[in-house]
Parts: C-alpha cells; structure tokens; sequence
C-alpha cells in the first residue's frame, strides 16, 4: 500500500471515527475521499498480486494461520512445495481485507492469485489439488510440484 | 436475520437452477457464521470451478454479508452421479 493511500485512509477514518461503514457512505462530504481511496487501493493490489508468481490473502501467516481455511491454502501449497510466496495478513490490516474482496469480487478470505491472475479461495485451490490441476497450473507458473516427485497413491490423498 | 439452510438452499434452487443442494451449518467451530454447500446445477455445465462458484456467490450476495464462512462444491448432474457412486 502506498503511503499516500494509507494516511489518506487514516484521516478519513480519524472523521468518521463514530460512524459505522455504513452510516460512513450516507455522510456526502467523505464520498469524494472514499472514491479516492478505492482507486488508489486497487492500482495497489494490482501491483501486488503481480508482484510474487504466487499470492495469497489470509488470515494470519503461513507460519501462523488465524483460520482453518488459511490454513487449508497453507498446507496444500506447502504439500506442493510451495513455500516461496507472498502472503499478505488482511487480519492486520482491515482496509486490505475489504479491499481485496471488491478487488476480486470474491466474498471471502483466503483468496489465491498466480501471475497476477485470481485462482480462487480455499474450495477451490482443495479441489484442484485434489484433481490435478493444481500440478499443472503451477507447471504454468514455472513451478515444479513437489508431489510430482512422491509416489502416485500418495498423490490421490 | 438468520441465516436457514432452508433459505440458502430456495435461493440456490431459483437462482442458479439448482437440481439439488445440501446445506450445512457449520458454526459450532471456526470463525463465525459459517455454511457449507453443495450445488448440482446444470447450469455449471461448460463452466470453470471460478466461474461456478461465482454464480453461487452472485446469488447468494445479500446473506453472504452476514456468512463469515462459506464452503462450497459446485457440480453438474453428471459429476453428482459419479460423486453419489464413489
């Protein structure tokens, strides 16, 4: 996020400190900030989705994942010997959280992203690993899955 | 409002052509307001994972505000046969 979209935020959110989000978007005078920010924080997830082959946006970190379902993404990249990418916290940040989701146009967290692109949350990345898509997409992204290299029944888990 | 499996699975039914749905609510553990659902339709026929799960999530966009957590498995007819026999 770029300093500027973030102490923007701040002041907006410093205003509105007694308003809920959504007595927050009936207040006229802070929408021209709002829209503002929108577009700031969405040329900011463009280029960090871009940035790293493989993103995620979870609750919690890798080594510390805050939600079964953040998990699931962990442990199946890390089944694949994924663990080089990027993982951004949105429980950290909550202008993230919601930015991702309208980004996206996907509800809920976790969220994956290869080369930039949106794969999907944790229903689907499962069930790609689990028919062998997963493999393939990321022989795409110019990674090898390390379950290639483990035995075939080990691979139908 | 609360959220019923029986509200989810009339919205599934008229929304995405759903020919069947199970809905399960899944808020004794994890995070919150949380659901799981399987969809067969055929309108997913020809479809991509994303694109089907995007129906679902379309449709369901009012209560998803409300669902922390949302599972979902969206087949065809033809891959709901095979998952039955399985």
């Amino acid at each position: 996020m770029s300093g500027l979209f973030r102490s923007v935020l701040r002041a907006v959110q410093v205003g509105a400190a007694t308003c809920r989000p959504k007595n927050f978007d009936a207040h006229v005078s802070v929408v021209p900030a709002r829209l503002f920010c929108a577009s700031a924080g969405e040329n900011d997830l463009g280029e960090m989705v871009k940035k790293d082959k493989v993103v995620v946006f979870m609750k919690g970190t890798p080594a510390q994942p805050m939600c079964g379902f953040s998990n699931a993404v962990v442990q199946i990249l890390r089944m694949h010997g994924v663990e080089n990418y990027a993982s951004y916290n949105v429980l950290e940040d909550q202008d993230l959280r919601q930015g991702v989701k309208t980004f996206s146009n996907w509800p809920t967290i976790p969220q994956v992203f290869f080369n930039g692109e949106f794969v999907g949350g944790c229903d689907i990345l499962l069930q790609m690993h689990q028919n062998g898509d997963l493999v393939e997409e990321l022989k795409k992204l110019g990674i090898r899955s390390a379950l290639l290299d483990v035995e075939k029944d080990e691979k139908s888990k | 409002m609360a959220i019923t499996a029986d509200h989810v699975r009339n919205k599934l039914t008229t929304g995405v052509g759903a020919v069947h749905v199970e809905v399960e609510d899944t808020t004794a553990n994890r995070c919150a307001t949380s659901f799981k659902v399987l969809v067969v339709s055929p309108e997913f026929e020809g479809k991509t994972l994303l694109q089907r799960q995007r129906m679902v999530n379309s449709c369901l966009s009012e209560e998803l505000k409300d669902i922390h957590a949302f599972e979902q498995k969206t087949l065809t007819p033809e891959q709901w046969e095979k998952h039955k026999a399985q």
